[in-house]
């Protein structure tokens, strides 16, 4: 399975930046989406695949039975989520305050600070 | 020893509350602090005298090496004598030269910063101290050069004398490192004694350049030269206390210095004798080329680095003896004819010698310590610069390599000084009286007291050369050596070479003074040549660096994000490219193992990510997006996560529908680009794309430490009790993590709000409408105005 998520990472990543490296802020922002996506499941892929053995220890066990996937990368892509969302949240309205008072989706028209 | 030398520091932070309170006599009282040091340091004396070391100790920050120790030997305790002693007289002189300053209180926390690093400079025993020292003193001497920041001329010559003495100092900081390395020591005490060591190693060299080129940045050397009579921008009791009697020697204190540790090879002695003779020889041809006091003086100054340089290179017994006294001659004699120079300055509102003459009977008591000490300068018994200087033609006369060139050198040096101590101190005083633009008569006592007591302490070290000899020198030349040497100064050697070649610089000098006027004219032919000398070497090279910095600036910082982002991303492809080439070792990731179901999600991945690229409708792009998303928690719940999964569902629902919420305020898509630069661009995604597949096939095998996760998953239900070990690390083993989580959140949240809530628009609408409004009202005045002007004519 690793070499196929490893084509998937890459094609994510590839179309990613694509998108990010267009004028329009909205592909910008559809790029940025992507990208942190990428950055998850590459991160994923690199810290071992296991299937069908979540970190869980049964109810009436002291520890998990058997081989169970590493707990530790899936806390961090957690985190990794909800703090991508944060800066979408974030990025996304201030993209859209940026259209109100410069009336350009046009990154070009936006170079300097001056304008 | 520590309190002595940070005094300075703590009364310089104190100045802005004292100044206030204390009233005009207060350069007196700050005074009180160099004259008790003075008085501390004195009580050195005999120990030194005596051939013994002084060593202080304190810890500073033990886990780097690091120690604040400071070392009192011969060398260090002339120049901590002189620091102290001169910078009395300084602030005695400063509080009458400035009187009426309002910047007063910040002249005296430089200069009051200045001492004590000075201080901290020839006395530390540590080489990272002791670098930050000298850093403090080019700072210090920075804000002092500039002290009329007003002004641009003494701005630019600020920043001269900042940015040669800190290239200086960058070097010297890498030169130190590596004599710590190669004498595995930072002490200076410790790597005094390993000298042979240091000379054998194979680094001897490139760090011995770099220690020079810090030294002689630092004391003005030829092709450095130039900052130092621009440094006369700063107010004169700056330039006779930092560039004349202690902070350029800072450079030549180093050279002794480090004498014994690297000094005495064939490249020191070519290196330092070479350079130091020039130095002296242009300092001097300049000198008398001059006809601005300060300039004549700074030009002197730049002659007597020269020659203590020299003394250093030529590193015999004599030039040791001959460096200690030359040293404590000219701090004695330049000092007090740089405060001189001032007196001339306020008294008569001119700096050019040509504009003033006959000065004598307006200020004889001027006019009598400024020959006292001009005579010190000339070498003329029995002061004590006869001393100095006649042991500095025995030392050149006796060099082992150079002997002719360097005495001729000295002599022409020798001649051309005494015609420039004429010009400082005979021109102005006699002739036929010229009309100054102030009235001249002499200063109060506290600008007299500085040059009194040093010009008499120059003539009483001459007629008694015993006394200072057992004091100081017979141990300042004892430190250069590294063993001791007993100097046995005397005013009368004899009739020999050194002797008849001061007479005949006397003689010529005498001589070359009464034709100074066609000299100068004869100098001034050669001006056209200097103008493309080292100052304007160093212009082109500052010119130079401001068009690259504009350059690069143009280039790097173009504004436009893809550029940026094309950057970044190829240096990410080519150098993570070229590793993965480099270190390929054939192991690939391997397991082909693929589910049926698997395909499909994966399938569905690369499809609906395409396609967001790939669509021109809005509502497509975002509703390809929440594929991309609800795929990628598939795999997620696939591949043992489920708690990845759920919350990668819940994020992806709340992204479309704020995506879709507020797209649609936005404008449709356009295609911006052409078809090329979709090319391009897509070239520039597949790369990096390519490298990251290829990063991910190559290291999925390597596993470099051992997962920390087999704790977590043990200790999870006996310590944290919880049976979801990936919430447990969440809130238990990385709680702190997710508080920080917590926080970026909730700072988007509030970023978010901000935005929302306050428009710009609308307020600066507001503003504008307010603003329109004043103009209104100014102009309906004005017109009032000049309705009732027409009407009242």
């Amino acid at each position: 399975m690793e070499p196929l998520m490893a084509i998937l990472v890459g094609v994510m990543f590839a179309t990613a930046l694509y998108m990010m490296l267009r004028r329009s802020i909205v592909k910008l922002i559809i790029g940025l989406i992507l990208l942190s996506n990428a950055a998850n499941l590459l991160f994923f892929t690199a810290a071992g695949l296991e299937r069908g053995a979540p970190p869980l220890i049964p109810l009436d066990a002291e520890g998990p039975l058997g081989v169970v996937a590493d707990p530790l990368p899936q806390a961090l892509i957690l985190t990794a989520i909800v703090i991508a969302f944060g800066v979408l949240s974030f990025a996304l309205v201030l993209i859209n305050k940026a259209y109100q008072v410069v009336q350009a989706d046009d990154l070009d028209q936006m170079k300097d600070t001056d304008t | 020893m520590l309190l002595a030398v940070l005094s300075g520091f703590i009364l310089a932070a104190l100045v802005p509350w004292l100044h206030p309170r204390l009233g005009v006599r207060a350069g007196w009282f700050y005074a009180l602090l160099p004259a008790a040091l003075t008085l501390y340091f004195a009580t050195f004396l005999p120990q030194i005298a005596a051939g013994e070391v002084a060593h202080f100790h304190y810890t500073w920050a033990p886990g780097l090496g690091l120690d604040l120790s400071f070392y009192v030997d011969g060398l260090a305790l002339l120049f901590a004598l002189l620091i102290s002693g001169i910078g009395t007289f300084i602030l005695i002189y400063a509080s009458d030269y400035l009187a009426g300053d309002e910047r007063q209180p910040r002249f005296y926390v430089h200069i009051l910063a200045f001492m004590a690093s000075m201080l901290g400079l020839v006395l530390s025993d540590n080489l990272i101290a002791l670098f930050i020292f000298w850093e403090l003193t080019s700072i210090t001497s920075y804000m002092l050069i500039g002290y009329d920041h007003e002004n641009e001329y003494a701005r630019k010559c600020a920043l001269q004398g900042l940015i040669v003495t800190f290239g200086g100092g960058l070097a010297l900081l890498a030169g130190f490192i590596m004599l710590a390395v190669v004498g595995d020591s930072y002490t200076i005490s410790e790597l005094l004694t390993q000298g042979d060591i240091i000379r054998e190693h194979e680094w001897y060299l490139p760090l011995m350049l770099l220690i020079l080129l810090g030294a002689f940045t630092k004391s003005a050397q030829w092709p450095f030269h130039f900052w130092l009579p621009n440094a006369m921008a700063a107010p004169t009791p700056v330039s006779a206390y930092l560039h004349s009697a202690t902070m350029v020697k800072a450079g030549v204190y180093l050279l002794a210095r480090m004498h014994p540790a690297i000094g005495a090879t064939e490249a020191w002695i070519l290196l330092c004798s070479l350079i130091g003779a020039v130095t002296m020889v242009t300092g001097a041809y300049f000198a008398v080329r001059s006809t601005q006091i300060k300039r004549v003086l700074a030009y002197t100054t730049v002659m007597a680095l020269g020659t203590l340089t020299m003394l250093a290179g030529i590193g015999t017994e004599k030039a040791m003896i001959a460096f200690g006294a030359f040293l404590l001659a000219h701090s004695l004699y330049k000092g007090a004819l740089f405060l001189v120079a001032g007196i001339l300055d306020h008294e008569t509102g001119t700096k050019d010698v040509l504009k003033m003459r006959g000065l004598v009977q307006a200020m004889p008591i001027t006019a009598l310590l400024a020959a006292l000490a001009a005579l010190s300068l000339a070498g003329v018994p029995p002061l004590f610069g006869f001393i100095g200087k006649e042991y500095m033609l025995e030392a050149a006369v006796g060099a082992p390599s150079f002997a002719l060139l360097l005495t001729v050198m000295a002599t022409v040096a020798a001649v051309l000084v005494v015609a420039a101590a004429a010009i400082v101190a005979v021109r102005p005083f006699y002739g036929e009286r010229i009309e100054t633009p102030k009235q001249p008569h002499d200063p109060p006592y506290g600008m007299l007291a500085g040059p009194a007591v040093l010009g008499v302490l120059g003539l009483l070290c001459g007629l008694a050369p015993g006394v200072p000899d057992a004091l100081l020198i017979s141990a300042t030349a004892s430190s250069l050596a590294g063993e001791p040497i007993s100097a046995n100064l005397a005013l009368w050697h004899g009739i020999n070479l050194p002797l008849l070649l001061s007479l005949f610089a006397l003689a010529a000098g005498a001589l070359l003074y009464h034709n100074w006027e066609r000299v100068r004219g004869w100098m001034g032919r050669a001006d056209a040549l200097y103008a493309r000398g080292p100052e304007a070497g160093y212009e082109r090279l500052m010119q130079g660096m401001m068009w690259c910095a504009d350059w690069q600036t143009r280039l790097l910082q173009n504004g436009y994000l893809r550029h940026y982002i094309t950057t970044t991303v190829l240096t990410f492809v080519v150098l993570v490219g070229y590793t993965l080439i480099t270190r390929f070792d054939g192991s690939l990731a391997a397991g082909l193992d693929v589910r049926f179901y698997e395909w499909i999600v994966a399938g569905v991945l690369v499809a609906a990510a395409i396609f967001a690229c790939r669509t021109a409708s809005r509502l497509a792009a975002v509703a390809a997006i929440g594929v991309v998303g609800f795929a990628i928690a598939l795999l997620f719940i696939l591949f043992s996560a489920p708690d990845l999964g759920t919350t990668q569902i819940l994020v992806e629902t709340l992204t479309v529908i704020l995506l879709v919420l507020v797209l649609f305020r936005l404008p449709g898509f356009v295609s911006f680009s052409t078809r090329n630069q979709r090319i391009r661009d897509g070239i520039v995604a597949a790369l990096l794309g390519v490298t990251v597949t290829a990063l991910v096939m190559t290291t999925i095998n390597y596993q470099f430490a051992d997962p920390i996760s087999a704790y977590h998953l043990e200790q999870s239900v006996p310590l944290a009790h919880g049976h979801n070990v990936v919430n447990v690390i969440l809130v238990d083993y990385r709680a702190l993590d997710t508080l920080g989580e917590i926080f970026v959140v909730a700072l988007a949240a509030i970023g978010v709000f901000a935005m929302l809530k306050y428009t710009l628009t609308g307020e600066s609408q507001d503003r504008h409408r307010r603003l329109t409004r004043a103009q209104e009202q100014t102009t309906g005045d004005s017109a009032e105005r000049a309705e009732g002007e027409r009407q009242e004519s």
